[in-house]
């Protein structure tokens, strides 16, 4: 909302710079998004007298005079007829610029030198007068700028005005205000009106059919209006607020709406057919041509304003195209209603016309302050087009429109919810200065009573919050709550991602965010299959794009285009990880389910700086060691990784699920190479993806403690010579379920495949490890537990020592 | 002692002054303390000397013994600790190589701006929870006191997934969510993604949030002067000045919006403040009475404050980054340099 802050002045006296105003007013809540200086569009225009003045030897038209500006006396050639020697005029001195963008040169006209020009108001832009030069009050001082003598500058408030301050929609609102700040009076703008002729009723009817979506609707007939343009005064001020002057009645209705916040409409009476007006709901369906000139389709509870046929107006939205004041309008018909708010609301949103009367309804108008506007409009109306306003007002009124009275105040209470207790006679003083009435109510007690127009003020602590941003904020002593300390507690997901972070990022991933939405193509380019549950997406109904239209019921697809972003910048080597949630859509009328996850990636090198050794891809393995350190620090009982799951988006050969216990938390492998193909990455690239809430469950932060062994253990090699589809994970799972007592641990320390080895073998070195709790072995006794494992695992799986 | 080994010291000392090699030395060494050496062969004339100064030059001779031999043994050692300094400084490697190992990365700015946070109001006794991003309208907007076709619907732009489910375009729900299923006291933080549908740069359509609230008997708007200003104290220091100042939230009265002295310019006005001094750094408020009576708390009987901030913007504030959308779109040199 835009606010002039010489037309504030109007109503309220401001002993205040503007920066303070803004300051003041922001400080009590309406805050000032920024001050814009505004001035006339001219520059290098002084006062200046006229000393001399003779005809123009050459041109009938022109005359020649001296002027001075307060130092050299200058010639100039004018055209003007209306001045006198001694008159004090406007001079745009030579390198003045007009508006229009007009510069100032020293010329020769007709023969005869002219250092300057004596300008018009109209010229200056600074009044509707272009009849002659303008000729300023004697009183002003010769040499001065005019700019500054005539204060032609305004500094324009722009207000971030909240929802709830629908008041404040208004110069008078704002001045009211200010008044309540600084103790100032507020004067209201004259409202007297002048009536002749025949009464109103006599000329035209408002019938509401519809008394919930307009509980008032009140009208006033104004005849021989002349339409024009409006004076040069209300202009400015319009386009002071940005509005754009149409004509004096137009303008007439927005500078009233500017000025006491009420939108007024003004119907061209003789398109109204019957000469009535006729309040309804539209039928489902309606057809109706606005002021824009754009045809609406109304659905069939929007509120229309009609006459004895039709519509002609979307009520507090916006006119008809068919009642339009037109140039040769004569009679107007005024209206100022309260409409529901509610209603104009929905219709405004489904119209897609946001316009300012709309605004202005939607958030509440003043139902005291409707007859107000009204006769301000037709008042001022009569003023600037000459017209003259009937006897009488159409006043329907069917349903009270419910307002604040007697709200209970108490200064304990105030004192509760405050920290501090102003003193009562503060209180009092800014609840009146706020125009309120306050009638004791008992010890400590008050009935309070808001104007009308602050329909956001229904109860106690609507009260308390007015006492509280008048009193000052800033005048609230701090104090520290007076709460038992409680030791924070994160929940146990909490500290999973904070390990899960520390992991990460100490084994050289960064962690990327991506939004939660994604292109609904994104499942496809996944390749993911009819029945996968990632396919039960859920759709934003209004996305900004379709890149975003639907959320993400997996991170891979992100993280694998952060890859491809950041290889198009020219970084190959990428580790990230994300720590988000899924959404997969569970139906109709209920949220989906939301999984907090962890994805991994990892493409490129292993190792950035690599002088100690040749380069190295990372595979498969290094993302699969750091998961298995994520998993050990978090603890997990008897992680699992087995292979043969059915993941399409992963390399079959080199993928695994990750379990725990039975449940499979996720997976890790190298994407498959279709995929990396489709999305057109450089090289392999190896993720994976981990349930966090999975994890979360099974987390412990406590430690299991084992005695220290205080005998020595004995290690024996072997080497399996086995058929490759054998796993490593599979004889060591052997070796354990042989369940020996002595049998410690089992390592693999050596694979191999190639020069020595028979296709489609392999060889795998593995190292057993053998120790008592009670005792060092004997050599005897440590062969004969090795053999009987050996033997266990060459009989499971055919394999030949080497 | 005698003038003869006197003599015999300074000569020695004199030759050990000037050694150089191990191989000299050995010489020196042979040539007096040697079985045919100068002092050995001193010390076979003692015949020669008288019965009564006999013992007094025995001693003697066998003292300079030991100082030829202690200073030999110290040249000897020095020798040798020089050979073996030698060998390793040959041994030397390059120290200015990069080490070995894998680069550490980075935890998200806005991650980190969060987890600070996170700390400062756990030491206050705050607890963190969560909830749904994907919410119901009730909670999102209905039980914090704004109606379906209220104006106050319009601060946030919001997507929708169905009539009645949305984004959540705040972390507030979260504390209706609690309150619901918890009596007082209640000291939450609820930190997370939030939804708007609104682009540009500084607007992303998803951000960061964390909300906070306090309930208990008694509670006060000084008290929420008092938490928020040692809370934002611990952020951007201790000399920061802040405003507090009156706003409106529907779900909190009386509302307040703080400020902090603008960081960029320390309020002399500049284009990040628009040229007021302050940045806006937080939303507050008290617990509307209306949101008590939703979760089925006793406004007469208990009070408290809510506040919620943004953490894109507070790091942008601390980091000195101008565009929002940086935070999103993960490229590695942006994110490496936190």
């Amino acid at each position: 909302m835009l606010v002039s802050l010489k037309w504030l002045k109007d109503y309220v006296d401001v002993d205040a710079s503007a920066a303070e105003v803004a300051e003041r007013l922001t400080m009590a809540g309406l805050e000032v998004d920024s001050l814009h200086e505004t001035g006339p569009a001219f520059s290098g225009v002084r006062v200046a007298r006229i000393l001399s003045l003779k005809p123009h030897p050459n041109a009938d038209k022109l005359v020649l005079c001296e002027v001075t500006a307060g130092d050299a006396c200058l010639p100039i050639v004018c055209g003007a007829r209306n001045i006198a020697v001694g008159d004090l005029v406007p001079l745009a001195q030579v390198g003045a610029t007009l508006p229009g963008g007009l510069t100032i040169r020293s010329s020769r006209i007709r023969g005869e030198a002219s250092e300057g020009m004596l300008c018009s108001a109209e010229e200056l832009g600074i009044g509707d007068d272009a009849s002659g030069i303008m000729i300023l009050p004697p009183a002003l001082p010769v040499g001065g700028e005019l700019r500054d003598v005539l204060a032609l500058g305004d500094t324009v408030l722009e207000i971030g005005v909240t929802p709830n301050r629908a008041d404040c929609l208004s110069i008078v609102g704002v001045a009211r205000e200010w008044a309540a700040i600084t103790g100032a009076r507020l004067r209201y703008p004259p409202v007297d009106v002048v009536e002749t002729g025949e009464d109103i009723q006599t000329v035209t009817s408002v019938s509401i059919l519809d008394a919930d979506l307009c509980p008032r609707y009140t009208a006033r007939v104004i005849r021989n209006v002349r339409i024009g343009p409006s004076p040069f005064w209300l202009r400015q001020r319009l386009e002071a607020v940005g509005m754009r002057p149409i004509n004096n009645i137009v303008d007439v209705t927005n500078y009233v709406m500017m000025e006491l916040g009420q939108p007024l409409h003004a119907f061209d009476f003789r398109f109204l057919e019957q000469g009535k007006i006729v309040v309804r709901r539209s039928r489902e369906g309606e057809r109706f041509v606005s002021l824009d000139g754009k045809e609406r389709t109304l659905r069939g509870d929007t509120l229309m304003i009609c006459d004895g046929v039709k519509p002609v107006a979307i009520g507090g939205v916006m006119g008809g195209f068919n009642s339009e004041v037109k140039e040769d309008t004569d009679t107007i018909l005024l209206e100022s209603a309260y409409f529901n708010p509610t209603s104009i609301r929905r219709t405004a949103r489904e119209l897609a016309m946001g316009t300012d009367a709309a605004f202005r309804f939607e958030r509440g108008v003043d139902p005291g302050g409707v007859i107000r506007a009204l006769d301000r409009a037709a008042r001022l109306m009569a003023e600037l087009s000459g017209g003259r306003v009937c006897k009488g007002v159409i006043d329907q009124h069917p349903r009270r429109i419910p307002t604040a009275e007697r709200i209970p105040l108490r200064v304990a209470r105030t004192r509760d919810i405050l920290g501090v207790a102003p003193p009562e006679a503060e209180i009092l003083r800014i609840l009146t200065g706020l125009e309120m009435v306050v009638q004791p109510a008992g010890e400590g007690r008050y009935a309070v009573t808001p104007p009308t127009c602050r329909v956001d003020i229904t109860r106690e602590i609507d009260l308390i919050e007015e006492v509280a941003r008048l009193y000052g904020y800033d005048r609230v002593p701090v104090t520290v709550p007076a709460v038992a300390g409680v030791a924070g507690v994160g929940a146990a997901k909490r500290m999973v991602e904070d390990r899960i972070r520390e992991v990460m990022t100490g084994a050289g991933y960064t962690e990327v965010i991506n939004y939660s939405f994604v292109s609904p193509a994104a499942v496809d380019q996944l390749g993911l299959g009819e029945g996968d549950e990632r396919r039960s997406l859920v759709a934003i109904r209004n996305p900004l794009s379709e890149e975003q239209a639907v959320l993400r019921t997996t991170m891979i697809h992100s993280l694998l285009l952060n890859a491809r972003r950041n290889a198009d910048c020219g970084r190959f080597d990428v580790k990230i990880f994300e720590i988000g949630k899924t959404f997969i859509r569970c139906g109709e009328g209920v949220q989906p389910a939301e999984q907090n996850r962890l994805a991994c990636l990892i493409t490129g090198l292993r190792y950035e700086d690599r002088w100690h050794s040749q380069e190295l891809r990372a595979d498969f393995f290094d993302l699969k060691g750091c998961i298995e350190n994520v998993l050990d620090t978090l603890r997990i009982p008897t992680p699992a990784y087995r292979s043969g799951i059915s993941e399409v988006i992963l390399h079959p050969g080199k993928s695994c699920g990750v379990f725990t216990g039975e449940r499979m938390a996720g997976y890790i492998g190298e994407i498959h190479p279709d995929l990396q193909a489709r999305l057109d990455l450089p090289g392999p690239v190896i993720v994976c993806e981990l349930d966090i809430d999975l994890l979360a469950a099974q987390f412990s932060t406590a430690a299991a403690f084992r005695p220290v062994p205080r005998y020595p253990a004995s290690s024996r090699d072997a080497a399996f010579l086995i058929r490759r589809e054998h796993e490593a994970g599979e004889l060591v799972l052997l070796a354990e379920q042989s369940l020996e007592e002595l049998l410690e641990r089992v390592q693999i320390f050596d694979v191999y495949e190639g020069k020595n080895i028979p296709a489609g073998m392999k060889s795998l070195g593995m190292r057993f490890s053998y120790r008592s709790a009670d005792r060092t072995l004997t050599d005897e006794e440590v062969t004969a537990v090795h053999t009987r494992v050996v033997q266990r695992i060459v009989q499971a799986t055919g394999a030949s020592i080497r | 002692m005698t003038a003869e080994l006197e003599a015999l010291r300074e000569q020695a000392e004199a030759e050990l002054g000037k050694v150089g090699t191990e191989e000299e030395l050995l010489t020196i060494r042979t040539r007096y303390l040697g079985r045919k050496g100068l002092l050995t062969g001193l010390l076979r004339n003692i015949a020669a000397v008288s019965p009564e100064a006999r013992p007094r030059f025995g001693k003697e001779c066998n003292e300079l013994k030991e100082i030829l031999t202690a200073r030999i043994d110290a040249v000897l050692d020095g020798m040798a600790s020089a050979r073996k300094a030698a060998t390793l400084l040959d041994a030397r490697i390059d120290v200015t190589l990069p080490g070995r190992g894998v680069r550490r990365g980075r935890v998200h700015p806005v991650i980190q701006v969060r987890e600070e946070i996170c700390r400062i109001f756990a030491s206050l006794g705050f607890s963190v929870v969560e909830g749904p991003e994907v919410e119901l309208d009730y909670y999102n907007f209905e039980a914090l006191n704004i109606p379906k076709d209220h104006p106050a619907r319009d601060m946030q732009d919001t997507f929708y997934v169905e009539d009645s489910i949305v984004l959540r375009t705040h972390t507030s729900p979260v504390q209706v969510r609690i309150m619901e299923k918890t009596r007082p006291p209640v000291r939450i933080l609820s930190p997370g993604r939030v939804y708007r549908r609104d682009s540009d740069v500084s607007h992303t359509p998803m951000f960061h949030q964390i909300e906070g609230l306090l309930v208990d008997k008694g509670v006060t708007f000084g008290d929420l002067k008092g938490v928020l200003t040692a809370f934002l104290k611990q952020v951007f220091g201790e000399g920061t000045a802040l405003r507090f100042r009156p706003s409106f939230f529907p779900f909190t009265e009386p509302s307040a919006e703080v400020d902090i002295r603008c960081v960029i310019c320390s309020g002399q006005g500049c284009r990040v403040c628009k040229q007021s001094g302050w940045l806006e750094i937080l939303g507050s408020g008290m617990v509307d009475p209306e949101v008590f009576k939703n979760v089925g708390y006793d406004p007469e009987e208990v009070s408290g404050f809510a506040f919620g901030l943004g953490l894109e913007r507070i790091a942008m504030l601390k980091f000195g980054i101008s565009d929002i959308r940086l935070f999103f779109e993960n490229d590695l040199r942006f994110l490496e340099q936190f």
